[in-house]
């Protein structure tokens, strides 16, 4: 270790993995990842989620699971809680959709109409 | 890098590992492979999160779910539901102090953590304390680099001199001070870090290697630069394994980067570590002390003057602070000592960290800002006193401390406060003390280990020390004379003039605070021989209820000393003199009829 460069190096290398630790007040992403959920690909999705989360290093955004939400016909559900603002239920999410669920809704504030429980409903 | 979606920290800490948090990681390890989940779910193994007496703790991270008392048979549960399935397992959630169950139990929501500061233990249970980068992730060695960045030796010194830290090992010195006095003589000089953590039932030191070590090793290279030493001495003792295999892995690590070693952040300061065990001996806590074990001589204590600024270790120059004040001093120097100094109170700045002990719900480790109550530590963190019963003092300090009875609850706690009612802040060990203990039973037990931890360099503590004892003895057993209360006041106040070393000049503190506050307790041994609290056995007495005596002759025939006598015309009584106090009659009564008084 020669200069103070190389140690912040190290320390924006591990904080992503260290940030995990804290409580936090940002956006919560959760996958519904009860039997339903995972018999309909939520893994793949919850992955998609985390890796976008990482790549865009958005420190403040949670990605977390809960279990069966209710609606297991339209699973993969995934729920975007952003503080103040009523939550978003997303449906038969795929992980190719993910990337553009957190570039316009989590980052810029703007719900993907056509994918919410919303838009399915009117089906 | 590979990032994971969930973290699970199970404690490493000596608590949770006697408790079996080992198993646990395995277990963790085996189901997370099992099904698949090695890319996505870490396990850490991290230091003590405090919370000891619901061991072995694991926090499951983004969530924050909180679970206690784990079993090595509840972890596949936990995998398959939480980590898999995303549901918590509401039965293992810590639920210990009483508030109302709510959905997820995270840390910050508990009781115990509500009140506390963490400082000294901010990463201990945060992070892997066998990997520097997360140390350095939590801006670990930025301190470091900051100091030798471009401050001055004095800009160091003045800067902890601000901050108004004063050592945590017990005494209260000003840390900055100390620092000041080592800046100028002879060279070479020495930093030692004071890891001999000795008080029976203090573990906070401890907690912080485990925990968190790189956070010394940092601090004590920023002591070198300061004074102009390049050599460092921890000192730990070797009923610490788990610290003693942590700091080397940490010594290595930090070798590996370069950041301990020859020119350190490519600068002209050069400093290294090296690890001293200790072999258990109380008196090598003592700074002295401990300069002649390290230099391998015999531990004993060194007349002061001089001093260890001037000479400490191998004759040198040597600044000496514990394990807790050196956790401080990274952050001092990062956050500046404004920050510090606005924690705590007038004289006594920042947090202290307390093993709590003894009577209490949430036995553990705490840290609280200076100036918080006994109170809120008892009952706010600690959760009360189990089974309702009434508290009766708390006892800090250990072996060098007093006690503080209840009538000073609300008494705030720094360094002052504690000194002004006859106790004294030391290290850090909190015993809380219920109805049920006797004060000078609790006194005979503190005399006794340093009598025998005494290294009978000088008479006041080798004879002095243990004619307190003898008479202390006497009186637990019911053969206290008049005048034994004012004798040991006499040899009390003579021994803390004259002994050499701080284990003798407070050696009778328990004794002389406990005769202060709970004079009648003695006088009731002595004059009555009676216990009030019905702790000393030899001072108990077995009693039969006549009204509830049912005249059935079990009890006679029980007693195995035949200390009862009666029949069918009149009621079964114990003769004292005969009575071995074994209990086993109270046992065999049927009616209940038996007590003890």
């Amino acid at each position: 270790m020669k200069t103070l460069k190389e140690l912040n190096e190290i320390r924006a290398k591990t904080l992503d993995s260290v940030n995990l630790r804290k409580q936090r007040i940002g956006t919560r992403v959760v996958v519904g990842m009860a039997t339903c959920g995972i018999a309909a690909g939520a893994r793949p999705v919850l992955m998609a989620f985390v890796d976008e989360v990482a790549r865009r290093a958005l420190r403040d955004v949670m990605v977390t699971q809960t279990g069966c939400i209710g609606v297991c016909r339209l699973e993969p559900l995934v729920e975007v809680y952003r503080p103040g603002e009523d939550k978003v239920t997303y449906v038969n999410v795929k992980p190719e959709q993910v990337a553009r669920i957190v570039s316009e809704h989590i980052v810029n504030g703007n719900p993907v109409d056509e994918w919410t429980i919303g838009a399915a409903d009117k089906e | 890098m590979e990032l994971f979606r969930s973290h699970v920290l199970v404690c490493g800490g000596t608590g949770c590992t006697s408790s079996g948090s080992a198993q646990i990681i395995e277990q963790f390890e085996k189901h997370i492979a099992e099904r698949g989940l090695e890319r996505e779910i870490k396990v850490v193994r991290t230091g003590c999160f405090g919370l000891c007496e619901a061991g072995p703790v694991v926090i499951v991270y983004p969530e924050g779910a909180f679970y206690s008392r784990v079993k090595p048979e509840d972890v596949n549960e936990i995998v398959e539901e939480h980590l898999l399935k995303g549901r918590i397992v509401q039965r293992l959630i810590y639920k210990g102090d009483g508030a109302a169950p709510e959905r997820e139990r995270s840390l910050d929501k508990i009781g115990f953590y509500k009140k506390q500061k963490r400082i000294a233990l901010r990463n201990c249970g945060v992070i892997d304390p066998e990997n520097i980068d997360e140390y350095i992730a939590m801006d670990g060695y930025q301190a470091l680099a900051k100091v030798l960045g471009g401050m001055k030796p004095m800009d160091v010194v003045n800067t902890v001199l601000e901050s108004g830290l004063r050592g945590r090992g017990g005494a209260g010195f000003p840390t900055g001070l100390k620092w000041k006095f080592a800046m100028g003589g002879a060279t070479p000089k020495y930093i030692v870090c004071n890891a001999d953590e000795g008080d029976p039932g203090a573990f906070m030191d401890r907690s912080v290697l485990e925990g968190d070590p790189h956070a010394v090793l940092e601090a004590m290279a920023i002591a070198g630069y300061a004074v102009g030493a390049s050599q460092g001495y921890i000192y730990v003792r070797a009923e610490y394994p788990i610290a003693v295999k942590r700091l080397g892995i940490a010594i290595g690590q930090a070798r590996e980067y370069g950041l301990l070693g020859k020119n350190i952040f490519g600068s002209e300061f050069d400093f290294d570590i090296e690890l001293r065990l200790g072999a258990g001996a109380f008196v090598c806590g003592e700074e002295t002390a401990l300069f002649s074990s390290i230099e391998g001589e015999r531990g004993e204590p060194r007349p002061k003057p001089p001093f260890p600024a001037v000479k400490g270790v191998f004759g040198g120059p040597t600044i000496i602070n514990n394990v807790e004040t050196l956790a401080n001093i990274p952050q001092i120097i990062v956050r500046g000592p404004e920050w510090f100094s606005a924690i705590g109170t007038e004289k006594s700045k920042g947090t202290k960290v307390f093993a709590l002990g003894g009577k209490v719900n949430n036995t553990g480790l705490v840290e609280v800002p200076m100036g918080t109550t006994l109170r809120e530590i008892v009952y706010e963190i600690g959760g009360g006193i189990p089974g309702g019963k009434a508290f009766k003092a708390a006892q800090t300090g250990g072996p060098s401390g007093g006690c503080i009875p209840a009538e000073h609850l609300d008494t705030p706690i720094d360094y002052d406060s504690l000194a002004a009612i006859g106790s004294m802040m030391g290290s850090g060990g909190l015993i809380v003390l219920d109805e049920d203990d006797c004060m000078v039973d609790i006194a005979r037990f503190f005399l006794e280990f340093t009598v025998d931890e005494s290294c009978g360099k000088c008479p006041p503590c080798r004879i002095g020390t243990r004619r307190m004892l003898e008479i202390l003895e006497r009186i637990v057993s019911g053969k206290g004379e008049p005048g034994d209360i004012d004798k040991l006041i006499k040899l009390g106040s003579t021994i803390k003039r004259t002994a050499m070393c701080g284990l003798g000049q407070s050696a009778p503190n328990p004794v002389l605070s406990t005769i202060r506050y709970f004079r009648d307790e003695y006088e009731a041994h002595i004059n009555e021989k009676r216990c009030p609290a019905g702790h000393c056995k030899a001072l108990m007495r077995y009693i039969i209820d006549p009204d509830k005596c049912k005249r059935c002759g079990i009890c006679a025939r029980a007693c195995p000393v035949g200390a009862i006598s009666g029949d069918k015309t009149r009621p079964y009584t114990i003769d004292p003199a005969v009575c071995v106090k074994c209990g086993l009659c109270i046992e065999k009564c049927r009616f209940g009829a038996i007590y003890t008084k």
